[in-house]
């Protein structure tokens, strides 16, 4: 396989895996991913950090992996939408994703449950609105909105039924 | 839902939900190939003229590009324009790419540039030195309006506007109430979330496998065989998963041409991904402007509609869309005009966009109709009843079924519209202007216009398998697929596996004009009957029953009947026996007979509250209710998704949306999503959906008349009306921005 000629190494842990990595200094986390770990669950709608599906958590914060070039990462832990599930265990928010039908064409959807999964973590979100405000990051053309605020509202008031 | 059974209308979850929601659903651009080279278009920097030179030596020069393929040294492909030709488009000569050095519109492919990876081959496209000479262009529809003319030939599968009847003029000019205004709809750019990208697979000598983003896999089949001279069992074409399209996928992108080439060049195996901003020079939803004038008696009766649109089009092909005729079918009146003309612009040919043709033109005539209806002094809900009709006049065809009233009812009580002051800035929140708003919305229910295939199998490991050329390009077309061939078998729909996206797979069109429900899902029915027989012959043969009575049936998963041993004998043992799957393919054809007696429509009632900030300008859609009568609803829980969809697209059309072209440079400005904004999540208020009851046996086999489009028209319109009522601003120019409201 070709290698850049640039490359420099680069230690990276995605989905609990330790990896080690080369990459040239311009290349995107994103497409770290997608082409060279053949992760492709992280999608590419603009390269410009502006629609959120390339979102991934990187060291438990919400980041668009295509504005992050991989190198300056080196050690990092990275979680993409593959790595939510545990075993055959949906994440609850991919089941609820599921079960309120946030998704259509399924292309944001990664991107969006990643950035729903930072949100959660963050505990900004108080109620609907506050979900609507803190996931205008994540565009989603099937305009699946509504349902996907319906999907992190149900599993965040479940948390914080549980925690009562 | 009343007709609903024990699988079809039950709201199931969408059945490659998991798939989608743990990453493994994969795109276009997400198939591996041993080798795989990566390739990036380098885009036309001018509007119109031609290529002088070529400098590639820098890009070349970059590690990792392998080359940089042009008009000047690209293989041999097809010259003539029939080659590009494909199903859908409109009449007119199709852009051939990387065909000559002349430039038709701004950011044009003229260069590919393959390397060794994605980083080299986008470096070495900014490295491609060319030189230009200008010509002089125009891209200002407002310029090129002033030389309409009306397209020579028809758009095949699009009604030209109608013959105009009775006497618009006389009837005009006698009436006491009327309205006349002039609308203006922008660019609109489909703005799907997956790029458009296309991998293909060398797999030997002359053949490949192409995973492209598309509408329409044997679509694509077709034009790479035609243009780039293979032959067509040679070239399979993949779209398994379509990361949306909305109508940008039904004609094929110059990226699968692009990337085909580079494959067919090199012999190697290519990805090309376009960038967003070249996704802008794909194909857009024409502007129009746009002409209305409607007359009534003092009891609101319509007496005169006249309805006229030109619109824009390329230089090279006639894009036709249903546009005003819609105002001669909405409303019973007998004095109706229409006039719908076209004008040439140097951009890419524009294309479908979801409801294409009725997202503008009914927008335009449910304006007027509020316009109308604060002229005579009625509620715009009532004036709309008193001009109802069941009849298509421009056809003079019976409809084969209209449950618009029970929209209308539905939806303006879920609304709570009879609490509505009908006069404009009457409501109010504090700052905030309250208007409410309502449309009502029509669009063509549609069976495929060709023969639809299905194949459905009973395979050895017991499992259900549906099989069809057909895409889902987020539509639910795999569950409800699932949820008919369960229905007809009564098994559950876990048992049932469903193949779509791929050519080698039995005939479908494109998956457009939402007619894919309706044909392919009845495709599958008639498949389900046919697979039947055949099991049941199986087991007459297993059990040499041939010439002895006993009617046989199959049962959920066997096949009963008196004359077999246990009275039932299972499907899995009747494969198990038989030594292989055993299958059957089911055709739909268009109701050729049945379409010169009636006309069908699927219908809404939409009603909208925005409020506006007094002093900002400041537009907020709070909620919105819509109203569908789309004959028998599938699935509730999917088909509920594409109205709301369509509503967040309407918003979006309404108050966000507008290709801005720099005339100075015929390029498109905001080619980003930064700059062309699509609804964000914070955009988006309460959205309900009711489906009415609809029974219509005669528009489709399954009583099935399709949502794809039907949830956007009309909801630019109701929010449009509802901006009015709360300002008193009639703004006729969308998308309605806080510029035009402030100026107004």
């Amino acid at each position: 396989m070709y290698e850049d000629p640039s490359a420099i190494a680069l230690h990276l842990t995605v989905n609990g895996e330790a990896r080690d990595l080369r990459a040239a200094p311009w290349v995107t986390l994103l497409d770290l991913l997608r082409e060279t770990l053949k992760l492709t669950g992280s999608k590419k709608g603009c390269d410009h950090g502006q629609c959120g599906a390339c979102t991934v958590m990187i060291d438990g914060r919400r980041v668009n992996s295509c504005l992050v070039l991989a190198v300056t990462r080196d050690g990092a832990e990275v979680v993409t939408i593959e790595g939510l599930a545990e075993g055959g265990t949906l994440h609850p928010l991919q089941q609820a994703f599921i079960d309120h039908d946030a998704l259509q064409c399924g292309y944001c959807t990664p991107g969006q449950i990643c950035s729903a999964v930072g949100l959660l973590a963050e505990g900004n979100a108080h109620c609907r609105d506050d979900v609507r405000e803190l996931m205008s990051g994540n565009l989603c053309r099937c305009g699946a909105y509504t349902h996907i605020v319906d999907a992190i509202e149900m599993v965040r008031l479940g948390a914080v039924e549980a925690a009562a | 839902m009343a007709d609903g059974g024990m699988a079809i209308g039950k709201p199931i979850s969408r059945i490659d939900g998991s798939k989608k929601v743990t990453g493994q659903a994969l795109y276009a651009a997400e198939y591996d190939a041993p080798g795989l080279l990566h390739a990036a278009v380098v885009s036309s920097r001018i509007a119109k003229g031609k290529i002088i030179a070529i400098d590639a030596i820098e890009a070349l020069a970059l590690p990792g590009v392998i080359a940089v393929l042009t008009h000047e040294n690209r293989p041999h492909v097809a010259a003539f324009r029939y080659a590009y030709k494909d199903t859908v488009g409109p009449p007119g000569g199709p852009f051939k790419p990387l065909h000559d050095g002349k430039i038709r519109f701004a950011d044009q492919p003229v260069a590919v540039v393959i390397g060794e990876n994605y980083e080299a081959a986008r470096d070495g496209a900014a490295l491609v030195r060319i030189t230009y000479e200008e010509e002089a262009f125009e891209t200002d529809l407002d310029v090129a309006k002033a030389e309409p003319f009306k397209p020579k030939l028809p758009r095949i599968g699009v009604k030209p506007a109608p013959k105009s009847r009775g006497d618009f003029d006389a009837a005009f000019a006698a009436a006491a109430i009327k309205i006349s205004a002039a609308y203006e709809t922008a660019a609109q750019h489909h703005n799907a979330m997956e790029l458009f990208a296309t991998t293909v697979v060398w797999e030997g000598e002359d053949k490949i496998t192409v995973y492209d983003k598309t509408q329409g896999s044997q679509n694509v089949q077709l034009y790479l065989k035609q243009a780039l001279g293979f032959k067509l069992k040679n070239v399979r074409v993949v779209n398994a998963f379509v990361g949306g399209a909305f109508g940008s996928g039904l004609r094929p992108a110059h990226s699968a041409f692009l990337a085909t080439l580079a494959a067919k060049h090199l012999k190697r195996s290519v990805r090309l991904v376009l960038t967003r901003a070249q996704m802008f020079s794909i194909t857009y939803r024409a502007d129009t402007r746009q002409e209305i004038a409607l007359a009534c008696d003092a009891d609101g009766r319509l007496l005169a509609v006249r309805h006229a649109c030109v619109a824009a089009t390329s230089k090279n092909e006639d894009q036709q869309e249903t546009v005003v005729n819609w105002a001669g079918l909405a409303y019973a009146c007998e004095n109706v005009a229409f006039d719908y003309q076209l004008a040439r612009v140097d951009t890419p040919t524009p294309g479908d966009m979801r409801a294409p043709g009725a997202a503008v033109g009914v927008h335009v005539l449910e304006c007027a109709m509020d316009e109308l209806a604060y002229a005579a002094g009625i509620d715009p809900l009532e004036l709309r009843l008193r001009n109802w009709v069941e009849h298509d006049q421009n056809d003079n065809l019976p409809l084969t079924s209209k449950a618009q009233k029970a929209c209308y009812a539905q939806a303006a009580q879920r609304f709570g519209w009879s609490e509505r002051s009908f006069g404009p800035r009457t409501m109010r929140d504090g700052q905030d202007l309250i208007g409410w708003g309502m449309a009502g919305g029509v669009w063509d229910a549609f069976v495929a216009p060709v023969p639809t295939r299905a194949r459905v199998t009973w395979r050895r490991d017991g499992r259900l398998e549906v099989a069809a050329a057909a895409s889902d390009i987020g539509t639910g077309t795999y569950t409800i697929l699932a949820q008919i061939a369960a229905e007809a078998f009564g098994v559950p729909v876990e048992q049932v596996e469903v193949w779509l996206g791929d050519s080698t797979l039995p005939f479908n069109p494109v998956e457009g004009g939402s007619w894919m429900a309706a044909s392919t899902g009845a495709a599958v029915a008639r498949a389900c009957d046919k697979l039947k027989v055949a099991l049941v012959k199986a087991a007459r043969k297993q059990f040499k029953l041939r010439g002895r009575k006993g009617a046989l049936s199959v049962s959920r998963d066997a096949v009963i009947g008196e004359a077999l041993p246990s009275r039932a004998v299972s499907l899995n043992e009747i494969v198990t026996a038989a030594g292989q799957d055993i299958t059957a393919t089911g055709t739909t054809l268009p109701d050729l007979a049945g379409q010169r007696k009636h006309a069908s429509y699927v219908h809404s009632a939409v009603f909208a509250e925005v409020r506006v900030d007094e002093d900002l300008g400041v537009i907020r859609v709070k909620r919105i209710v819509s109203a569908i009568a789309a004959g028998r609803i599938l699935n509730p829980k999917t088909a509920g998704s594409q109205i709301i969809g369509g509503v967040v697209m309407g918003i979006g059309q309404a108050l966000h949306e507008e290709a801005q072209t720099d005339h100075r440079f015929g390029k498109v400005m905001n080619h980003s999503f930064q700059d062309y904004h699509i609804p964000a999540n914070a955009d988006v208020g309460a959205i309900e959906v009711i489906f009415v009851q609809e029974h219509d046996p005669d528009v489709s086999p399954l009583g099935v008349k399709g949502v794809g489009e039907i949830g956007l028209v009309g909801v630019t319109a109701a929010i449009a009306n509802a901006v009015f009522h709360a300002t008193g601003k009639r703004i006729r120019s969308t998308p309605i921005t806080i510029d035009k409201l402030i100026s107004a």
